[in-house]
């Protein structure tokens, strides 16, 4: 006879029961009403134990009578009809649920810690991206039960159902991005859009799931190829260290030849101070001097030319006075000697 | 010894009546058969309902979407790339008379489904690029800087069908053979898409060689910038010791001219006396210890050696 494996759903209150009816002898009637009264005790306490449920304050029992969907009942204390007419199933809906693919958290706490990694997890993780490549993309999902019924009576094993959308559709937007998009700049694009899609796929599924969260955690460059990615990213160092050195060059020298420019053009200026006011002393002096030459100008000039040679012919070295009639003295002159002379 | 008769009597009620009772459940269906023969046809209301007791048996069918998982299969695509392709389904019994007689059961159903969604995914994927079968649309990729015209050629890739297309290509092919099994498929998808270990090492090869490609590039660009730099550097201690010249030799002309002009106002008005000037000046500046002069006694400061000129 099919039957699916009924542990796996609501279970099936129409199985048969087998009742048993105790034999009854023939004790004192004393005795026989004792065994009665406490039988019927037994029976009631049986029955409210039986009848009574309670529902935590993060979930709801949905209610099944003769395996029909009777009704939703919320936290609190709560009666039906015992044995196996009526059946509660208690379902969490206010709880956050989390499902994590491509590791697996060991020990939840202030540090937590993942457990070693399994050819299940790697299975999970390692993905094509869009460029043909290989990443290794870790995600959470966290969700709630929205719709308990959905959830209990649609789709068989939601939660491995709803892993295996999982990762449909993180493969799927991961297949149209970049590896590079995937490891940097496209994570919070790709994790949106992937929830987007599991929810839609929630919704066409009918599995009364509201997804909530679906983060990226850890996401790499498979390991092989992991060392060329950090080469990567030490040559963005290098570069970016080789232009800060160069710009430190820059700034040692550019500065300083400016500086010197400008010290250039102010040595400029001097020099026209200088040269301006030389002038004006030159010429002031000369005009002045002018000014009384013009009053006696032979005797000012016969003055200053003998002035001059008094004060050159002490200070030549050698001195020679010829008569402009004795022209053969000069070839005795030794000439060439003298120079040497003078230099002793 | 009349109660157990009585007793007796409402055991057999109660048998009679739990025999001729069943209840289905929210995720059942089931058929009777009376003798193997089915009758009545399917029951899908759940709760609680009658049959005829001991002879009739009910036999119940899962409701619900239930789980199928391909295994994964090497399969070459159209550009004889080896892929692992790891699918999974949906479905659900739409007719479990013909289940029943079809397949017996679900892991009968199971194994159809396995023929059936595997040799479409095999026929699907065989005839489309790889890239079609990862991509689901054209959209192009971000990039930052750093990656500027690397793997251009891939992002070029024209996607005309895209995952999702095939998927609903295999789904839709395999959904038409599967009624006659009494199961619908109600979707089928792409869990898990992978490499075979010899292509994913030429790929892992591919993927390092294009990082070695980006890191040269890099560190190329960083010294390309840097003798940018230092040329930069080079125009600009240029630049402002030349500027600083210039500004310098115009300063210097200016004041030269000034200074020439002031001496031309001055020494315009004689020049004939500057001259004279100058030249005693030179002179006693000129001459030195070294020097010799020679006079003759036309000189005029020798004149007065030949006689006092009064004769």
């Amino acid at each position: 006879m099919p039957r699916d494996d009924s542990s796996r759903g609501p279970r099936d209150p129409g199985a048969g029961p087998g009742l048993r009816f105790p034999t009854i002898g023939l004790p004192p009637p004393a005795i026989r009403r004792m065994i009665a009264v406490s039988a019927a005790l037994a029976l009631l306490l049986i029955l409210l134990f039986t009848s009574y449920y309670q529902i935590e304050p993060d979930e709801v029992g949905v209610v099944q009578l003769f395996g029909a969907y009777s009704r939703t009942t919320e936290p609190g204390p709560h009666f039906k009809i015992p044995f196996w007419v009526e059946r509660v199933t208690k379902v969490p809906v206010q709880s956050q649920l989390k499902m994590e693919f491509g590791f697996r958290t060991a020990h939840a706490g202030i540090q937590s810690s993942f457990s070693p990694p399994t050819p299940q997890t790697i299975g999970e993780a390692v993905m094509l991206t869009g460029d043909l490549n290989v990443a290794v993309v870790e995600w959470i999902v966290q969700f709630r039960i929205r719709e308990p019924r959905q959830y209990l009576f649609h789709v068989r094993d939601v939660p491995e159902t709803f892993r295996y959308m999982s990762e449909a559709v993180m493969r799927q937007i991961v297949g149209d991005h970049s590896v590079d998009e995937v490891l940097t700049i496209g994570r919070e694009s790709i994790a949106l859009q992937a929830k987007e899609e599991l929810q839609r796929l929630c919704d066409l599924y009918g599995i009364g799931i509201e997804v909530q969260q679906l983060v990226l955690q850890d996401v790499n460059p498979p390991d092989p190829v992991k060392p060329a990615f950090n080469e990567v990213n030490q040559a963005i160092q290098e570069k970016e260290r080789a232009i800060n050195e160069a710009w430190a060059d820059y700034n040692k020298s550019v500065p300083r030849s400016k500086g010197e420019a400008e010290q250039a053009i102010r040595s400029a200026e001097g020099y026209t101070l200088e040269r301006v006011n030389n002038a004006e002393g030159d010429a002031k002096r000369f005009e002045a001097l002018y000014a009384e030459y013009r009053k006696a100008p032979v005797v000012t000039r016969k003055r200053i030319y003998l002035e001059t040679m008094n004060q050159i012919l002490p200070k030549v070295g050698h001195k020679l006075i010829l008569d402009d009639k004795a022209k053969g003295i000069l070839p005795l002159l030794n000439l060439q000697d003298a120079p040497k002379e003078g230099t002793r | 010894m009349r109660a157990p008769l009585w007793l007796a009597g409402i055991a057999l009620v109660t048998v009679l009546l739990f025999a001729s009772l069943y209840a289905i459940s929210e995720t059942e269906q089931a058929i009777l058969t009376q003798f193997g023969k089915p009758v009545g046809g399917l029951v899908t209301r759940p709760g609680l309902h009658l049959k005829i007791p001991f002879v009739q048996v009910v036999n119940r069918f899962d409701k619900r979407w239930l789980e199928f998982d391909g295994d994964a299969n090497e399969i070459p695509t159209k550009d004889k790339k080896y892929i692992w392709v790891d699918t999974y389904a949906r479905w659900r019994i739409s007719d479990p008379l013909r289940f029943f007689q079809a397949v017996h059961d679900e892991r009968g159903g199971q194994s159809r489904l396995d023929d059936i969604v595997d040799g479409e995914t095999r026929n699907a994927i065989a005839s489309f690029d790889l890239i079609e079968v990862v991509r689901s649309s054209n959209r192009p990729f971000q990039r930052t800087e750093e990656l500027e015209g690397i793997g251009a050629a891939e992002a070029m890739a024209n996607v005309t069908a895209g995952r999702q297309e095939i998927a609903r290509i295999i789904l839709e092919k395999a959904a038409k053979i599967t009624p006659e099994f009494g199961i619908e498929l109600v979707d089928v998808r792409f869990k898990r898409i992978n490499y075979v270990d010899s292509v994913q090492k030429k790929v892992f090869e591919r993927m390092i060689s294009e990082r070695q490609r980006i890191a040269e590039r890099s560190r190329s660009e960083g010294q390309g910038r840097a003798a940018e730099i230092l040329g930069q550097k080079q125009r600009d201690i240029l630049a402002a010791s030349s500027a600083g010249y210039r500004t310098a030799q115009e300063i210097k002309g200016a004041a030269d001219a000034k200074a020439t002009a002031i001496y031309a106002r001055a020494y315009g008005r004689d020049p004939e006396f500057y001259q004279f000037l100058k030249t005693m000046e030179t002179l006693a500046q000129g001459l030195d210890q070294n020097s010799w002069l020679i006079l003759s006694t036309d000189a005029e400061i020798a004149r007065y050696l030949k006689g006092t000129g009064q004769r």
